[in-house]
């Protein structure tokens, strides 16, 4: 496997070096997404084949990603023409892009989410990539379940009391708690926590980790477990326990609530996560298009971004890679059920007037694990043994900012930018 | 005759050069890095954060009880089981073939099986509601219920592990000359008191053999537990892995493997004095 893999990439940097050789005629879309061997064929064949000029389409893993890019830079010979990468990679090569506010006044039409059109800046005053496209974690329900949603909730528009009370309702309807979170080995919780719960409880992922607005958030989501299904511990993918009716109403990855959407497409609906005091915090994975300075042919690059950008182009992108579209578009009929129930789900969350979005970890290196495991334990003590919240607050912001000190990692959205290590109150 | 001599040895070299590659250096290398930071500096750091952790007090309690619990019952039944296998004249292959099924599965997959059975919506479960002995499908395997978790485990552990003590101890029952018992039996002595005073001195050696690896392979008991309790029930193993894979630092990781070694060395040091085969005894 990894030998084959080996070969791919000797025989693709041998026909980079041939092409780029020979002419500047084609351009070459370098990208961290799309990486596996079938979906790259499809990003080709069916993506980038509609394009009007030749596009080398080459995914590559992240770190000679990186590599090439700094070192095109330094040697000042640039061949590379269209970046594609997850909005987290962009700060590690943030010099080496070509700032892009022309390229976003010409995609006026297209109604990005300013909220992304806001991240691609990257903390400037300047448009540092473009958006592309975009996958995130929604709520995912039975039909059967709508029925005890409280008085005046907006499925919609749930609030985390709300979403309280509905458990609540569903638990003493069904004898058993109905609703569920992915808290197993491999589950994404630590997502929850900090891209969701955080970020609409205390409007920051790092900064205020601890302090009251944090304890107020701890004891409600506390509350709220008293009606989650107890097997959530060892929930890993929501669509499983979904569709085999063990709980109704779920917290997931797209990807991870996929077979539910598509096994029983007339039984699940897909809607937004809950707001709280600080808005809707959810977690985007967007990923984006930049343009290395010093490109050899900027006006093809920005003519491949438009393309890219277009309607039709960003349903082709969803069908062939899975990312649904950042840009205004109609879904056809013939999707796949997951996209049609999960697409609007995804747009009504980005969209959101509330909306407060957090990003993935940026720039924890290989801590990122250790990073996630504060969260896991904050939530297992707290939650799952009863711990008292101040004092476990306390004990994870500390180990927190070793971490964060360690890495030196700056904040990310919703923690305002710092110069620095990203400070922990 | 000389060629005899060294002959063994030649026989043995590629698997003692197979060991000491890929078991004695990585040992050795874990061994290493657990005292040193992630500069290389000798330290107790990760023995520190590994024990700081919360997981780690549960962690060692969970497995020495579990160990505790699965151990004793494991060669209490295999010991039933073997004497009994040993008394048939007919059929005797057979049966021992089908107890020794769990043996042919992984552990992962015993997990997953016992799993099936004992969810909320599983085999168990169901039975009994048809039967209308329960009056819903209770969930059991979650952090709710603790001592049902624990005796799920126990139980996937019996099902799975069981195998290899009977195995052993079949084996050990057949190097016992019939002359013995036998004799026993003429002299008047009953069947319990030819089991105790002539079948169970005769097989401790293998009572020890069985010992010492049940009681190593119970410490490092980890898909069971992963499958049926997720993170509810966490054992040493289980941490040893997720500081490795998940959390990244492989400093902490080798510091809990050299925890389990260490354990695992006490235990065995153990048996090997209680269970000795007094020197006037061995052959």
């Amino acid at each position: 496997m990894s030998s084959n893999r080996l070969v791919n990439k000797l025989a693709l940097s041998a026909v980079l070096a041939a092409v780029c050789g020979a002419a500047s005629a084609e351009i070459v879309f370098y990208s961290t997404q799309a990486r596996p061997l079938e979906e790259a064929q499809k990003m080709r064949d069916e993506v980038l084949a509609g394009f009007d000029g030749e596009v080398q389409f080459s995914p590559q893993e992240d770190g000679p990603f990186f590599t090439r890019i700094e070192a095109e830079q330094e040697a000042g010979e640039v061949t590379l023409g269209l970046l594609g990468a997850l909005h987290g990679d962009f700060p590690q090569v943030q010099a080496a892009l070509d700032p892009l506010d022309d390229v976003m006044e010409t995609l006026a039409d297209r109604n990005i989410s300013d909220t992304f059109v806001g991240l691609a800046k990257l903390g400037t005053d300047n448009q540092q990539y473009i958006p592309w496209m975009q996958a995130t974690y929604l709520m995912a329900a039975n039909k059967d379940a709508l029925q005890y949603l409280p008085d005046g909730a907006d499925v919609n528009a749930l609030t985390y009391d709300q979403l309280g009370q509905w458990a609540k309702n569903m638990k003493d309807a069904a004898g058993e708690p109905k609703l569920g979170f992915p808290a197993g080995p491999k589950g994404l919780m630590h997502r929850f926590l900090q891209g969701y719960l955080y970020p609409s409880f205390t409007d920051s992922v790092v900064t205020d980790f601890r302090g009251e607005k944090a304890e107020v958030m701890w004891a409600a989501f506390k509350d709220l477990w008293a009606h989650v299904n107890p097997r959530s511990t060892a929930f890993n993918f929501m669509q499983e326990p979904l569709l085999s009716g063990e709980v109704w109403v779920a917290f997931d990855h797209t990807a991870r609530l996929k077979d539910a959407f598509d096994q029983k497409p007339d039984q699940f609906v897909a809607f937004p996560a809950p707001a709280g005091p600080e808005g809707l915090g959810f977690m985007p994975v967007v990923a984006g298009l930049a343009i290395p300075k010093g490109t050899p042919d900027r006006a093809t690059s920005v003519k491949l971004i438009q393309y890219l950008t277009q309607p039709e182009t960003q349903i082709k992108t969803l069908r062939a890679v899975g990312f649904y579209p950042v840009v205004d578009v109609q879904l056809p009929d013939d999707l796949p059920p997951n996209v049609k129930i999960g697409g609007p789900a995804v747009a009504a969350q980005a969209s959101a007037e509330n909306a407060n979005p957090s990003l993935l970890p940026v720039g924890l290196g290989d801590k990122g694990g250790l990073f996630n495991k504060i969260y896991q334990d904050a939530f297992q003590q707290i939650v799952i043994r009863n711990a008292d919240v101040k004092q476990i607050l306390d004990r994870q912001a500390g180990a927190l900012k070793r971490i964060i000190d360690e890495t030196g990692a700056p904040c990310w959205a919703p923690d305002d930018p710092s110069d620095g290590p990203c400070p922990v109150n | 005759m000389k060629h005899d001599e060294w002959l063994p040895y030649l026989l043995l070299a590629p698997s003692a050069l197979f060991l000491l590659i890929f078991f004695v250096f990585p040992s050795i290398d874990v061994f290493l890095l657990a005292f040193q930071n992630s500069a290389g500096e000798w330290s107790w750091g990760n023995f520190q954060l590994m024990g700081d952790d919360f997981n780690f007090g549960p962690a060692i309690r969970n497995t020495l009880l579990l160990a505790l619990a699965v151990v004793p019952l494991q060669i209490g039944m295999a010991l039933a089981m073997a004497m009994a296998i040993s008394k048939l004249n007919r059929g005797r292959d057979m049966i021992l073939y089908i107890w020794t099924i769990p043996l042919g599965i992984s552990d992962l997959a015993a997990g997953i099986i016992w799993l099936a059975i004992l969810e909320q919506y599983g085999f168990l479960n169901t039975f009994m509601f048809n039967l209308g002995i329960i009056s819903q499908p209770e969930g059991w395997l979650s952090y709710q219920h603790p001592l049902t978790l624990f005796f799920a485990v126990v139980i996937a552990e019996l099902w799975r592990a069981t195998a290899i003590v009977l195995v052993i101890l079949v084996a050990g029952i057949g190097l016992i000359p019939k002359e013995y018992a036998e004799a026993g039996e003429i002299f008047g002595a009953n069947a319990w008191k030819r089991f105790y005073k002539i079948t169970l001195p005769l097989l401790r050696p293998s009572l020890q053999t069985a010992l010492i690896l049940r009681t190593l392979l119970a410490f490092e008991v980890f898909a069971v537990v992963l499958v049926l309790g997720g993170l509810d029930l966490p054992v040493l193993m289980g941490e040893t892995f997720r500081w490795q894979f998940e959390y990244r630092e492989a400093g902490v990781a080798s510091a809990y493997a050299v925890l389990i070694l260490v354990i695992s060395i006490v235990f065995t040091l153990f048996y090997l004095w209680a269970l000795r085969v007094p020197e006037e005894a061995q052959g």
